[in-house]
């Protein structure tokens, strides 16, 4: 039984799949989107910050860069002692019994509502060793669990993970392999081939496509984006999101270059006449995941 | 809205809330001519007459429904009986900058020849004052806790059906029977029966005549109006008036009617706090909107004008005003008076209907600040109608409330009532519990739980007054174990509540004794039976409630002082009292680890919930099933109204990091800002406290309109609710309004006037409250996502 490095539990989530849901945030992902909305979350190492709004400076830990996380040089001492909590550390390792415990808490909102666990990330496949384990034990516990996955993984991880999980949310970005490594960093040769993989087994699949603009929001995307999806059997729905902002504070605060800067959200006009393309083709459509 | 209710709903905004000396000069000078002549109960109901066949009446233009209890919409009569103001209390009502009442120079003149003179030492309130021992009075003013029935009567009730049902002349005939089966020869308290009984008969009589006297003004303006169709309306509100309330109601407009005659009969005989509440009125109302509709008398569109006349008259009657402490505990125009929605029958099943849904859209609608609404939520009411009810909720008005139907009958049958009755019952005022129609449910006053945790610090000493108001429980330096604390702390509850109770033994018997609230026993089982007052323990149910405030921060405040000093041995127990004294003077680092570095309620988190567990557990021990003096008991409810922030200004920096003067938690909500894991965590935290024990729990909850949009956002907030009431929590309340909206309402408040906030068991004009309200109020966590 090994353990995994969380980034995030959130609680009273209510757009990760159906009814009132604890999403846990995994860190690492092998993706590197410029749209990412937690850049924190990519890197696979635990790391500190130091929280600008919180600092009160009592010069105990000066030396770490304030709102820039950094992979090592401070320690759990050092986070216990900080008097604000702006120094703490950004990813967790626990164990999945342990995880599934907490998450547990909120049972009754998820029996109340229809609602679950989802493991979204970062990229739970990275990690797919312990998530599955965790979804596993959700099971036995007759909780919905769900899987929210960029797909860019081992088949038989993506597999075994997905059995375990009564819906997944599929991320599709590009369908041309030579945009899609220049916006992620990683060709979509081995999400495509498991997605057609997981849409032959898996009954309960929702495709979440993020809507960006300049980077995949042209007509030609789309219409491949929705003729690939046609071709899939088994899916759901497709869940257009738009792109937001939110992520570019974040992606500065992290240090990290922030590639879309100005961007703004996709139009309101523009996101309904591409889920009426999807629509038109049969698909079951919704914008930013609202039902 | 149609053209008339919206010109009804737009005057009754604008209107001005004043004080009217009316009410005043016609009981003084009844009080005149017949103090001495008569007992207590009968002299009350001839003042109560004297006042039905002399007030100046208001039809307004246009109204369906009528009647006032002051002179016109929104002008207060004051209870100079009871608490008599002072020619500054009404110079301050007229000028103090927040739920200011205009005062004419007239009014002051009449009070400073008439009324002071007569009233000054003769007063309920000056009686009670000087009679309370020394010992209530430094806890009072130590802010240990406060005395609702200081000035204003003991109120909290409700109506149930019995109104729909039979009119004043069927319960003159209930009380002649009970006089004529009295007897004087076995019963020793005969002669005060028949006194008592008589004096309700005389009730009903005073209210007959209002009745008639409103039928007489329509006729008259019938007469001379030149409009055909208002003047067919004229005739009918006479034919209304001439039927009820003397005779049951026949439709739809008569119950109305019926409801609101009874309901200025109680706020006029006495000013009870809360006001006064039709309870059910969707239950109540349905038959004759069924009939209306069945013989086609009455539409949709007409029953809901005929409500929309209704609810403008709520919001006609601001609240009498209060003075001094008691206006800081609740300074607010809002009278309480609530509708509850759904909820259960008498014979168990589900009690939504259609006018539930009516009602709602009216709701919707209207947004007026009274008459407030909540809806009842039990396992059998249908999503549909709870996810009617949080669209309007979303919206942002604070309103509907929410309660759990199933734990309501829960909490009543625990105290002992019938299940029936308690199905028949329900909540008012913020979150209080009660048989409707059946009960006597007194709130007291509120009590300060923080101040008990900062006597126990300081041996029972009050170092804002300078007085020892608790017991002596040692210097804290010799508090040896977590357990020694908090054994000091509940020998400081005990010792208050034993103050206070004492105190209050004597507020009962003087309402009792020298205040009978004669019409509103007549309408309370089983008054009439028991040849009894409603301030006397005539009632079928009597409870006495303490409210306690602050158990977030105390909760907070412990487990700071557990971990801190007993478990870490950070510092000496003294040293850190020395620091909470010094109000955090150079240990700022300290406040911040105590801010952010411990353990808070609201987290789900088990170190401290357990201590809220155990404080709450101690509290309940301290105080439920005390005798009243009226054959009930004394309960405990967990609520503030604003007194938390009264609370607050009292005490001394606390070991949460809260500091000295700033607001105490409220209701059973986390400490402001305290709670960092959503709002699941907050409703786990809150659902460890054992609801069923309690007569009412408050939970207040704030959003961001952007995270309840849509569907998905209504479900959301279903299954919080949903799940919430699975785990016994009582009640909640939710804000969808965004800090930002609130701190732009606050700096530019002309722009915001119509904005409606929850505070505490009831919404408010944001713009109305208090300054330091305010910032309590946008310093409640937001429950927003990334």
């Amino acid at each position: 039984m090994g353990s995994g490095l969380v980034f995030n539990v959130q609680r009273f989530s209510l757009h990760d799949g159906p009814g009132v849901r604890t999403t846990v945030f995994m860190k690492g992902c092998p993706l590197s989107c410029a749209w990412c909305h937690n850049p924190e979350s990519q890197s696979s190492d635990p790391e500190y910050v130091r929280l600008r709004r919180l600092c009160m400076s009592c010069g105990r830990c000066t030396d770490v860069e304030l709102d820039s996380p950094v992979v090592t040089g401070r320690d759990a001492e050092d986070v216990a002692a900080c008097p604000t909590g702006a120094l703490r550390g950004v990813g967790e390792r626990t164990d999945a019994r342990a995880l599934v415990r907490d998450v547990l808490r909120d049972r009754a909102f998820f029996e109340e509502s229809g609602g679950g666990v989802t493991f979204s990330g970062g990229e739970p496949l990275a990690q797919a060793a312990f998530v599955t384990e965790a979804l596993a034990l959700l099971q036995a516990e007759g909780v919905h669990t769900a899987l929210d996955t960029c797909g860019f993984g081992p088949w038989p991880a993506l597999r075994s993970a997905a059995e375990r999980a009564n819906l997944v949310l599929y991320d599709l970005k590009l369908i041309d392999d030579v945009r899609h490594r220049s916006a992620t960093g990683a060709s979509n040769a081995l999400i495509l081939a498991n997605l057609r993989s997981l849409a032959q087994v898996h009954r309960a699949l929702w495709i979440r496509v993020p809507v960006v603009p300049g980077v995949n929001d042209d007509d030609a995307n789309m219409e491949a984006t929705a003729a690939f999806v046609r071709s899939l059997p088994g899916v759901d729905r497709v869940d257009l999101l738009p792109y937001h902002p939110a992520g570019e504070a974040k992606f500065a605060r992290a240090g990290l270059e922030t590639p879309l800067r100005g961007t703004p959200p996709p139009p309101p006009g523009r996101l309904e006449s591409l889920a009426r393309a999807f629509r038109a083709r049969g698909l079951h459509t919704t914008i930013g995941g609202r039902a | 809205m149609t053209a008339r209710t919206r010109r009804l709903r737009e005057e009754s905004l604008a209107a001005v809330p004043s004080i009217s000396g009316e009410r005043a000069a016609i009981l003084t000078e009844f009080y005149k001519a017949h103090l001495g002549r008569h007992s207590a109960p009968v002299l009350r109901a001839m003042s109560f007459y004297a006042l039905c066949d002399r007030k100046t009446l208001w039809m307004g233009d246009g109204e369906l429904i009528v009647g006032e209890r002051g002179p016109r919409p929104k002008a207060v009569p004051t209870f100079p009986e009871l608490t008599c103001h002072s020619a500054e209390d009404l110079r301050v009502l007229d000028s103090r900058p927040k739920t200011r009442y205009a005062v004419d120079p007239s009014v002051i003149e009449l009070y400073t020849r008439e009324i002071i003179p007569f009233w000054a030492g003769r007063s309920l309130r000056d009686q009670m004052f000087r009679e309370l021992p020394p010992e209530w009075k430094d806890a009072y003013d130590a802010g240990c806790f406060t005395e609702f029935m200081e000035q204003r009567a003991p109120g909290h009730t409700v109506a149930d059906g019995k109104i729909y049902r039979k009119g004043l002349l069927d319960f003159k005939a209930e009380i002649a029977a009970a006089e004529a089966a009295l007897d004087f020869a076995g019963d020793p308290e005969a002669l005060d029966k028949r006194d008592e009984l008589r004096a309700m008969s005389i009730a009903c009589d005073a209210v007959m005549r209002f009745a008639e006297r409103h039928a007489e003004m329509a006729e008259a303006a019938a007469a001379k109006e030149p409009d055909e169709r208002r003047r067919r309306e004229l005739r009918k509100i006479a034919g209304v008036c001439r039927h009820v309330p003397a005779r049951a109601p026949r439709d739809f407009h008569e119950a109305l009617q019926q409801y609101w005659f009874c309901h200025l009969a109680v706020v006029t005989e006495l000013n009870g706090w809360d006001s006064f509440s039709p309870g059910h009125l969707d239950q109540h109302l349905l038959p004759f909107y069924q009939a209306g509709l069945e013989a086609g008398t009455l539409t949709r569109d007409s029953a809901r004008e005929l409500l929309e006349c209704f609810f403008v008259k709520f919001n006609n009657h601001p609240a009498p005003p209060k003075v001094g402490v008691t206006a800081a505990e609740s300074g607010t125009y809002t009278d309480f008076a609530t509708i509850n929605l759904a909820g259960l029958l008498r014979d168990g099943r589900d009690g939504s209907n259609e006018v539930t849904r009516l009602l709602l859209d009216i709701i919707d609608e209207m947004h007026l600040l009274q008459p407030s609404s909540n809806v009842q939520v039990s396992r059998k009411t249908p999503d549909a109608v709870l996810k009617h009810a949080l669209r309007v909720i979303r919206k942002g008005y604070g309103f509907p409330s929410l309660f759990n139907a199933d734990a309501v009958v829960e909490e009543q049958l625990r105290q002992g009532k019938s299940l029936e009755d308690a199905r028949e019952g329900g909540c008012s005022g913020c979150v209080e519990v009660g048989a409707f129609g059946k009960e006597a449910y007194i709130l007291t006053g509120y009590f300060n739980l923080a101040k008990m945790l900062e006597l126990a610090l300081h041996d029972g000493f009050d170092v804002r007054t300078g007085k020892r108001v608790g017991a002596r429980t040692g210097d804290p330096a010799g508090f040896a174990s977590f357990d020694d604390l908090f054994a000091a702390f509940e020998a400081q509850v005990r010792h208050v509540v034993d103050v206070k109770i004492r105190g209050n033994q004597l507020v009962e018997r003087l309402y009792a004794t020298r205040m009978p609230h004669t019409f509103l026993s007549v309408i309370t089982d089983d008054c009439i039976a028991k040849g009894r007052d409603y301030n006397a323990g005539g009632a079928r149910y009597n409870n006495t409630f303490i409210q306690a405030v602050g158990i977030g921060t105390v909760t907070d405040s412990l487990s700071a002082l557990k971990e801190l000093v007993y478990e870490r041995g950070d510092l000496p127990l003294a040293r850190f009292v020395e620091i909470l004294d010094s109000d955090f003077t150079g240990h700022e680092e300290l406040r911040q680890r105590l801010l952010h570095k411990t353990h808070k309620y609201g987290n789900d988190d088990d170190y401290a919930d357990a201590l809220m567990t155990r404080t709450f557990g101690m509290l309940f021990e301290a105080i439920d099933g005390r005798p009243n003096t009226k054959g009930g008991a004394y309960r405990l409810e967990m609520l503030p109204t604003t007194c938390h922030v009264y609370f607050g200004e009292v005490c001394l920096a606390s070991a949460d990091g809260r500091g000295e003067g700033h607001p105490v938690s409220e209701g059973i909500s986390p400490v402001q800002g305290a709670d960092r894991r959503g709002p699941t965590a907050v409703m786990k935290s809150a659902s460890k406290m054992d609801h069923i024990k309690t007569g009412g729990t408050l939970l207040n909850m704030k959003f961001a309109p952007g995270l309840v949009e849509g569907d998905a956002g209504v479900d959301g907030l279903h299954g919080l609710v949903r799940a919430y009431f699975k785990l016994d929590g009582h009640h909640v309340q939710f804000n969808v309004v965004s800090a930002d909206l609130l701190r732009e309402a606050k700096a530019n408040p002309a722009a915001h006037r119509g904005l409606i906030v929850r505070v505490a068991g009831y919404s408010d004009y944001f713009c109305d409250l208090s300054e330091a309200l305010q910032d309590e109020i946008i310093e409640r966590t937001e429950h927003g996502g990334f």
